[in-house]
């Protein structure tokens, strides 16, 4: 039935058709509902299952569980400020944390997807999926309180200027998910950090709770970052009951989605375990430092581990295939070095509270360096070879 | 004591519809298709070669004759493996020699030679022999995976035994009978440089043993542990400027054969598997024979199949008018999957389908199952996203992802530093069938060597 809808329709996305312009996002629909059974020309005649699709859908499947734990996190953060918590029913928290979060995840869709529809009907090629996960981990990796038009903004910044000018996914330098988030950062830092941003302050729909401007709640890496004592329990910071970005803050449920990131092998074991390596060496070596009105330098590795973006960096971001470490001996050292200084940054630099960003980017750029010495090494064995003949 | 080499990284599987040595073995014979009226050789068959016809439509030639040559060498001769009238020379694009078919005569006339044995031959002779014999067109090189030029003395012959591919021909069925050939050819191979013989482990105790002439290493792990580029790069890799011979396990007999009667001989035990096939068998016939009687009634339907010249993952897409190619061991027969309407696959449980990844889950239904898969692409060609995809299937001290974007950039330096002279296509065939990009690997190897020759040459 489906067959026989789109090809009815197909004439008007040909060449000379109606709606030729649109001819990318038929072909797009078309292969999301069909598997094209366009069988193969030359080499295997036939193929493994796996696509990219599916690998990227795997992924989107991986991040719901922080997704919905984000959405419930929303809506109980403002029930905990407004001091009715127990007057609050779960669907009524979740529910609002969801009306506050899907215009997010439909302006990043609606931007971005617009922009690679448009340049894969330009250079007239398939449209590629790798958006399908950047599209809704922005959202996730963003403050409630983040404007949409600002969303807007960064999410075209990052597709077009870190993503489409290279030549699309696969081919990007940096995470474009980081890239949007960083262009946030740094050009709007009052929305995106501070005291301030964390806590949703309005009714939707006479859901949650309208709370006057002046509340304010601090992550517990704020806290730290003002030297302050934490205040949330470590079981809080666990679970994810603390003020942070919208899919950032439950460890339980970024470890959901790492076990099926794990177990499908989408994302490498020795990437993740690097990064917590890294994470944990520092800190320790931080707290044998002993520094002096520094109190993010004697958090416990686990307590950096429960807090701010560490987790959700390490099994979402730090993972990506295509600005990661592409060999398999690079994947360890780059993790260790983004867990190391995701760690500095948190503890050394005053003004960054989190240090996760920072450090995958940093990473990102060195990825090919480390890739590099591997594939060298591996060059000059053979040169050697060559030699001693 | 034989050098054991275990290779970890590979993938086997199974497809549906293999040809089985049970079926072959219990004191029944290998079944005889009937000389075909028309024989077909094929030029494309053998890479690297430019073929200057050497005769005319109508001429007679007999078993052994040549019917085209190398232009280059002017040596090579690729002859007929039937006695009779050249009947048609095809022609494709551009006047390109596509093949040239051979009315057969009733009865056979073979080119007698005289032939010696290999004790008493010195390397230019045992060339000599398989070059006027014609069966030099079936030694192959490396660097480039191209027939072999005569005037090079290789540092090595490298022989493999098996193949691991799906539904491939099992050499042992195929040799049954014949191992005395077998191992003539090999000795006949050791004067011109020293042979090394790749088996499996099954075979440690097999009838084509012991062959003391040649160096005999197992390799135990899953495809593509078979495939004698595999294998050379386990022993002694190619270096930038060396010239390493391969030959097929099945040439070798036809050289061992051609020793004992003192003409050549094609006749070949295929395989003939698939799940589109009424029974998979074997069955011995000539190189170059028409599909049409190979597969004779034996397809379950003709429409919506893709009959293969070889295996499932080095073969090359045919239909009923083809020829048996000259370096096939099988033909396949498999669903072509264009009829095929599979809504939502990219997220569908899919539990009959083979996957390598872990987010299908028929891979929990139990190792041994069979598959029927049919030739859809089942995604759309991407950039290289994921990493270290090829190097699960690729167990050859090479970074597979690197050399690709190497040939795709025609970076020819970076290309040989990374080892573009120890691959051949057959190499990226595993990793071309796990790639979720989708990338015609086998095709951008090929396309890779012919540039990088023709930049060296």
């Amino acid at each position: 039935m489906i067959k026989k809808f789109f090809d009815k329709i197909r004439p008007h996305f040909e060449e000379k058709g109606k709606f030729s312009a649109l001819h990318s996002v038929f072909e797009g629909m078309e292969t999301f509902m069909l598997v094209p059974n366009t069988t193969s020309k030359s080499g295997v005649s036939i193929h493994d299952a796996i696509d990219s699709k599916r690998i990227m859908s795997f992924v989107v499947i991986a991040l719901l569980p922080a997704l919905l734990f984000g959405m419930y996190n929303i809506g109980y953060q403002n029930a905990l400020a407004a001091g009715q918590l127990e007057n609050t029913s779960f669907w009524a928290m979740f529910i609002y944390g969801f009306l506050l979060v899907l215009p997010k995840i439909v302006v990043s869709y609606a931007v971005g997807l617009g922009i690679e529809f448009t340049v894969a009907q330009l250079k007239k090629e398939e449209i590629q999926e790798g958006f399908l996960v950047t599209g809704i981990l922005i959202p996730m990796i963003v403050p409630v309180n983040c404007p949409l038009w600002m969303l807007a903004l960064a999410v075209a910044f990052s597709v077009i200027l870190c993503k489409e000018i290279f030549g699309g996914t696969g081919m990007n330098i940096f995470n474009p998910a980081l890239c949007a988030r960083a262009f946030l950062f740094f050009s709007y830092p009052t929305s995106m950090s501070g005291d301030n941003v964390w806590l949703a302050k309005e009714q939707v729909l006479s859901l949650g709770y309208n709370l006057p401007d002046a509340t304010t709640m601090a992550t517990p890496l704020g806290e730290a970052a003002a030297n302050h004592p934490i205040s949330a329990s470590l079981n809080d910071m666990v679970l994810g009951f603390i003020p942070g970005s919208i899919g950032e803050t439950s460890v339980i449920a970024i470890a959901i989605g790492a076990l099926i990131l794990l177990y499908t092998r989408i994302a490498s074991w020795k990437t993740i375990l690097g990064v917590f390596v890294g994470g944990a060496v520092t800190a320790l070596l931080f707290n044998f430092a002993e520094l002096e009105n520094n109190v993010a330098s004697h958090m416990s590795c686990w307590e950096h581990f429960a807090t701010g973006g560490f987790c959700f960096g390490a099994v979402f971001m730090a993972t990506d295939p295509v600005t990661g470490s592409r060999t398999e001996e690079g994947k360890f050292i780059y993790g260790f070095f983004i867990g190391l200084l995701a760690i500095l940054i948190r503890v050394l630099n005053p003004g960054y509270p989190e240090g996760m960003m920072l450090a995958i980017l940093f990473m990102n750029m060195f990825a090919p360096l480390i890739d590099y010495c591997f594939v060298q090494r591996n060059i000059n064995k053979r040169l050697a070879r060559m030699k001693k003949k | 004591m034989k050098k054991v080499y275990k290779l970890k990284k590979g993938l086997d599987f199974n497809l549906e519809g293999a040809a089985l040595a049970s079926d072959c073995a219990n004191g029944k014979s290998v079944p005889t298709l009937p000389l075909p009226q028309v024989v077909a050789v094929r030029p494309t068959d053998f890479t690297g070669v430019q073929p200057k016809l050497v005769v005319k439509e109508g001429a007679t030639v007999l078993v052994g004759d040549a019917l085209f040559v190398d232009k280059a060498t002017e040596t090579i001769q690729f002859v007929s493996p039937v006695s009779g009238v050249v009947s048609r020379v095809v022609r494709g694009e551009r006047r390109k020699l596509l093949r040239i078919e051979v009315q057969a005569d009733k009865s056979q006339q073979y080119k007698q030679f005289a032939t010696k044995s290999p004790a008493e031959c010195a390397a230019a002779d045992a060339v000599k022999l398989l070059v006027e014999s014609g069966l030099f067109a079936f030694v192959r090189q490396r660097p480039y995976d191209v027939i072999a030029s005569p005037s090079d003395s290789p540092k090595a012959i490298f022989v493999s035994a098996f193949n691991k591919m799906p539904l491939a021909s099992d050499f042992n069925v195929a040799c049954a009978g014949q191992e005395e050939d077998f191992k003539e050819g090999i000795r006949l191979l050791a004067r011109i440089a020293k042979v090394h013989l790749g088996i499996s482990p099954e075979q440690v105790n097999s009838p084509l043993l012991p062959v003391s002439e040649a160096c005999v290493d197992i390799f135990e792990g899953p495809n593509p542990s078979g495939n004698v580029g595999v294998q050379i790069n386990q022993v002694d890799p190619i270096n930038k400027g060396e010239i390493v011979w391969t030959v097929g396990p099945e040439a070798v007999v036809f050289i061992g054969r051609f020793l004992r009667l003192g003409h050549v001989d094609f006749t070949r035990t295929i395989a003939v598997a698939g799940s589109e096939l009424k029974k998979p068998t074997y069955l011995k016939t000539l190189i170059g024979a028409p599909l049409k009687d190979v597969l004779g009634d034996n397809l379950k339907r003709t429409e919506h199949v893709r009959i293969i010249n070889g295996n499932p993952f080095v073969g090359e897409k045919a239909d009923l008018e083809d020829f048996l190619g000259a370096f096939s061991t099988e033909v396949c027969a498999i669903p072509e999957g264009d009829d095929v309407d599979e809504p939502f696959g990219w997220i569908a449980p899919r539990l009959n389908d083979f996957s390598t990844s872990y987010s299908y889950f028929s891979r929990l239904l139990g190792k041994n199952r069979s598959y029927n898969l049919d030739c859809r692409i089942k995604g759309g060609e991407r950039h290289i996203i994921m990493s270290g995809e090829y190097d699960r299937v690729f167990p050859m001290d090479i970074y597979a992802g690197y050399l690709v974007k190497a040939i795709l950039t025609e970076d020819i330096d970076r290309q040989e530093a990374l080892g573009i002279y120890e691959v051949a296509p057959e190499d990226f065939a595993v990793a071309e069938f796990v790639d979720s990009s989708k990338l015609e690997l086998q095709r951008i190897v090929r396309e890779g060597l012919d540039r990088l020759r023709k930049e060296n040459s």
